[in-house]
């Protein structure tokens, strides 16, 4: 491991601190996107609005249609918009450019909004992208909203505050009439393989009106009219709990920070949001929903967990609230966790993640393929959860994968999530191939099945 | 599910690159063909010069591509690197990337971020060397994305490659095999041709084993395999080169022409009988020896299946979409089978594709060069072929307008084995005719009232 690296490294039984919240160290071969990716990833699932990514192609390329963000409308965030800025725009500028592409796309996709992703590129060329969108915004009585997310601004969770920066500009401008007093805002939740209709179905039977999802099956109008809920939801904390700060004193809409990743997690969140509104039927109403989705997950994820049992588990996800979930979630299938990394974790996340796990549990921060390849092989883990990036680590060294990224197509949140999860975690590690890979079959490993 | 709409009246738009807006695009940066074929070089990191989001995303590109571990390192720039320049960014990554990989070489390609700062890339790695001994060799390729895209990337990189390292010197028995941007597939069955032939080559890149390998009980920090720097030191002494890529003029093989004399042999993508035979006459005629038994018999294997199936492809309308020398290629394999090619499109603007396809003995077909998914789509869609021949970003095209699709090329992100999709040679036609014709077989099957099973 380089020595630069050393001090993002901890078990959590360790007594000293992690050190994170830092910018990666070149050539380590960071996991980690950069600004640009943080907004897009933020803004993404907005079906009704236009997404233009004023730069190179790549930029584009990149992010075309890769989030498994289900709409149950528009789908115009599946397309990738771009001004395919070349040489001439680099040394001429791409304002022009911009305000033409503005100029043809809208006329012809109509969308509710128009995001417009600022880049690396544009940004050292110095567009002025805001003036580009004031004059689009005045032209087609949409809002063109930049985005500040050039890449090289800081990492993902500048690109976070960016997109919540962008959201903020189309709160407080919709008419907030009819909202009732029991209605809540879900930030955070970004619908992957349609995740927040299960969590919206859950509010609405305890008897709450969704105002506005963010941005999860987004719509810029309900977007628009969030400043009238009553309580905001906050799932992914990393990447919403700075808008939510902002609802707060601006609007003095109240936050809950939550995840519905798991039961026990699932089960907590929707009680805290029952607890917040101080309503006896709706508490009783949840305890109700509680039980009976329980009781319908319980027996098959019974069944999975005596073949799960006292198998070892890593995970290396973006964000700190996810890895809570998952250390819990798979605790409830009988697995230890050897290691717990994230991306973008903030000090007191790591101190949380100590107390949840083993002392002998590794810790990391913004940590990169060798180092997570080293820890997965001393610790002989049956399971390695991540995203796409993380897979590879894994298959070559024949270790069971799950994708809890989110170009995943498969729901994982909610009660029925968590016994999909189960099921995802199930398929892997039960599966016959591992007794065939190399490391099954050295000298002196434990599980020699299979050899000659 | 609901049906994907890409637009919501294709009929709008025209492929015209004088739009202001690209909408879906059919290319991707120039950086990322220059870590493709960095991968082909024997203990190679590619680097990238910029923001870590460029090597990040191109590394999730290419792992969903070819399913193998990706380490593509970063110099990481921040916005005070972006002011006052990447240097001392650069010169960490470089040392970092010594103390973790060992590697022999860091392949840097730049980002459109670096060349826009103006950063004198080529002089800090000069400086770098200098200043101390223990760091890896740095092979630099400045590849702007705004300028070009994978395609010219990957080339580009080729010739980067072969300018800095390959010496003159006496002549050797040897020849040198510059395949482009083909399959890991297509690399090993290049290899067993050159071998059958004991021809001794470079072929190069090669990124079949570093792509496609084995499982492993130990992670390697850089996957085996791969060209040699001494083996493309030695690039420069030989007889000839032969270059496969339809549209390139001259490509990176004119390096070697130029600096040491090394003949440069141009042919097209050896897809299709004719197309393979000229190839494989070629190295025959480089190793002075009859083309082998074994390719005699595919070809004949070939030619009886194109008997065999020719009533299913006739007259048959095709799309071909893809990198510009793949999509050639292809298009003057489906006219030599008899269908009818009505569209050849490409992202890259090579400028030369009609003229290519002319002498594939192409006519007749629209082409589109410089275009998005978005245009070729709306073309797709007023053409109405029976099947489109493209990556898997053409599969919304083929959903929407319920046009079958035969995945080549790159990326293939929706199924696995992408890296095992055999294009060339007599037996990479030989896999595409059976994949094109039962397609067609099992299309017309599906989409019959009667659904025989007897065909």
């Amino acid at each position: 491991m380089l020595d630069a690296r050393k001090s993002q490294v901890i078990t959590a039984g360790d007594a000293r601190a992690i050190v994170c919240d830092r910018p990666s160290v070149a050539g380590s071969v960071t996991q980690r996107a950069c600004t640009f990716c943080g907004s897009r990833v933020v803004l993404y699932p907005i079906g009704d609005a236009l997404h233009l990514v004023h730069g190179p192609v790549g930029c584009a390329a990149y992010t075309w249609d890769i989030r498994g963000a289900l709409s149950s409308g528009m789908q115009l965030h599946r397309n990738s918009f771009n001004t395919d800025i070349r040489e001439n725009e680099v040394i001429f500028g791409g304002e022009k450019k911009l305000a033409r592409a503005l100029r043809e796309l809208i006329p012809i996709h109509k969308p509710k909004a128009a995001f417009v992703y600022a880049t690396c590129l544009t940004g050292v060329i110095g567009d002025d992208v805001e003036a580009v969108c004031r004059g689009a915004t005045a032209e087609f009585g949409i809002p063109v909203i930049p985005v500040q997310s050039e890449g090289f601004r800081g990492t993902k969770k500048h690109g976070y505050s960016a997109a919540c920066a962008a959201l903020a500009q189309l709160i407080d401008s919709g008419d907030t009439t009819g909202i009732g007093p029991f209605s809540v805002n879900i930030l955070g939740d970004f619908n992957i393989a349609g995740e927040i209709w299960t969590i919206k179905s859950y509010l609405q039977r305890m008897g709450l009106e969704v105002v506005a999802s963010m941005t999860g099956d987004g719509r810029v109008d309900d977007i628009r009219r969030a400043h009238g809920a009553k309580l905001n939801i906050v799932q992914c904390a990393g990447s919403m709990t700075s808008l939510a700060k902002m609802m707060q004193e601006k609007y003095g809409i109240p936050y809950v920070q939550v995840s519905f990743f798991g039961l026990e997690d699932c089960a907590s969140a929707l009680y805290e949001v029952a607890k917040h509104f101080a309503d006896l039927a709706m508490l009783e109403r949840t305890r109700a929903l509680v039980r009976e989705e329980t009781a319908a997950v319980l027996p098959e994820m019974a069944r999975l967990r005596k073949d799960l049992e006292g198998k070892v588990a890593a995970l290396y996800v973006g964000g700190a609230f996810k890895a809570f979930s998952l250390v819990k979630a798979l605790r409830q299938l009988g697995m230890r966790v050897a290691m717990a990394g994230t991306q973008t974790g903030a000090q007191q996340d790591y101190e949380h993640l100590k107390e949840l796990c083993d002392a002998d549990t590794i810790l990391a921060d913004d940590s990169n393929p060798l180092e997570m390849a080293a820890w997965l092989a001393a610790r002989d883990v049956d399971l390695f959860i991540g995203g796409v990036k993380e897979r590879p680590v894994a298959y070559k060294l024949g270790i069971g994968f799950c994708d809890h990224n989110h170009e995943r197509k498969i729901g994982l949140a909610g009660f029925v999530g968590m016994a999909a999860f189960a099921r995802e975690v199930h398929a892997t590690v039960t599966s016959p191939i591992w007794k065939l890979v190399p490391r099954r079959q050295r000298p002196g490993c434990s599980n020699t099945e299979g050899t000659p | 599910m609901s049906q994907i709409s890409l637009t919501p009246d294709p009929g709008l738009r025209t492929p015209d690159r004088r739009r202001p807006a690209t909408t879906n695009t059919c290319r991707v940066c120039a950086p990322l063909g220059a870590v493709l074929a960095f991968r082909g070089l024997r203990g190679c990191v590619p680097l990238v010069h910029g923001s870590q989001g460029c090597a990040t995303y191109i590394r999730r590109y290419l792992i969903s591509h070819f399913r193998e571990p990706m380490d593509v390192a970063s110099t990481s720039f921040t916005e005070s690197s972006t002011v006052f320049g990447g240097k001392s960014n650069l010169a960490t990554a470089v040392a970092n990337l010594r103390d973790q990989y060992a590697p022999e070489v860091v392949g840097l390609c730049t980002t459109c971020l670096a060349e826009t700062i103006g950063e004198d890339t080529r002089g800090i790695i000069r400086d770098l060397a200098a200043a101390d001994a223990s760091l890896p060799r740095v092979i630099h390729v400045a590849t702007p994305s705004f300028k070009g895209c994978q395609h010219k990337g990957f080339h580009d990189t080729v010739a980067a490659i072969l300018a800095q390292v390959a010496q003159g010197g006496e002549r050797l028995r040897q020849v040198n095999v510059l395949a482009g941007p083909v399959s890991p597939a297509d690399l090993r069955h290049l290899r067993e041709v050159l071998n059958a032939l004991g021809l001794p080559a470079i072929l190069f890149p090669d990124y079949s084993d570093t792509l496609d390998g084995p499982s492993l009980a130990r992670y390697e920090p850089i996957p085996a395999g791969g060209v040699g720097l001494d083996e493309m030191a030695r690039a420069g002494r030989s007889a000839c080169t032969i270059q496969f890529g339809d549209t390139l003029e001259p490509g990176p093989g004119a390096v070697l022409e130029a600096a040491h004399g090394v003949p440069l042999v141009r042919l097209g993508l050896p897809i299709g009988v004719q197309a393979s035979d000229a190839a494989f006459a070629a190295l025959a005629e480089a190793a002075g020896v009859p083309l082998p038994e074994s390719l005699a018999a595919e070809r004949g294997r070939l030619v009886d299946a194109y008997v065999d199936g020719h009533k299913y492809v006739s007259q048959r309308r095709v799309a071909v979409v893809g990198d510009p020398d793949l999509a050639v290629a292809l298009a003057g394999f489906a006219a030599e089978i008899g269908m009818v090619p009505v569209l050849v499109a490409s992202g890259a603007a090579t400028g030369r594709m009609a003229q290519a396809l002319a002498l594939r003995g192409v006519a007749g077909a629209e082409v589109l060069e410089d275009a998005d998914h978005d245009g070729i789509g709306a073309r797709i869609a007023a053409l109405k072929p029976d099947l489109i021949l493209g990556p898997s970003k053409s599969y919304p095209t083929a959903r929407a307008q319920s046009i079958p699709l035969v995945r080549v090329g790159f990326p293939v992100h929706d199924r696995i084995g992408a890296g095992r999709i055999l294009h060339l040679g007599y037996r990479g036609t030989q896999r595409l005719f059976d994949e094109v014709v039962n397609t067609l077989l099992a299309n017309s099957q599906d989409t019959s009232e009667t659904g025989y099973a007897y065909l």
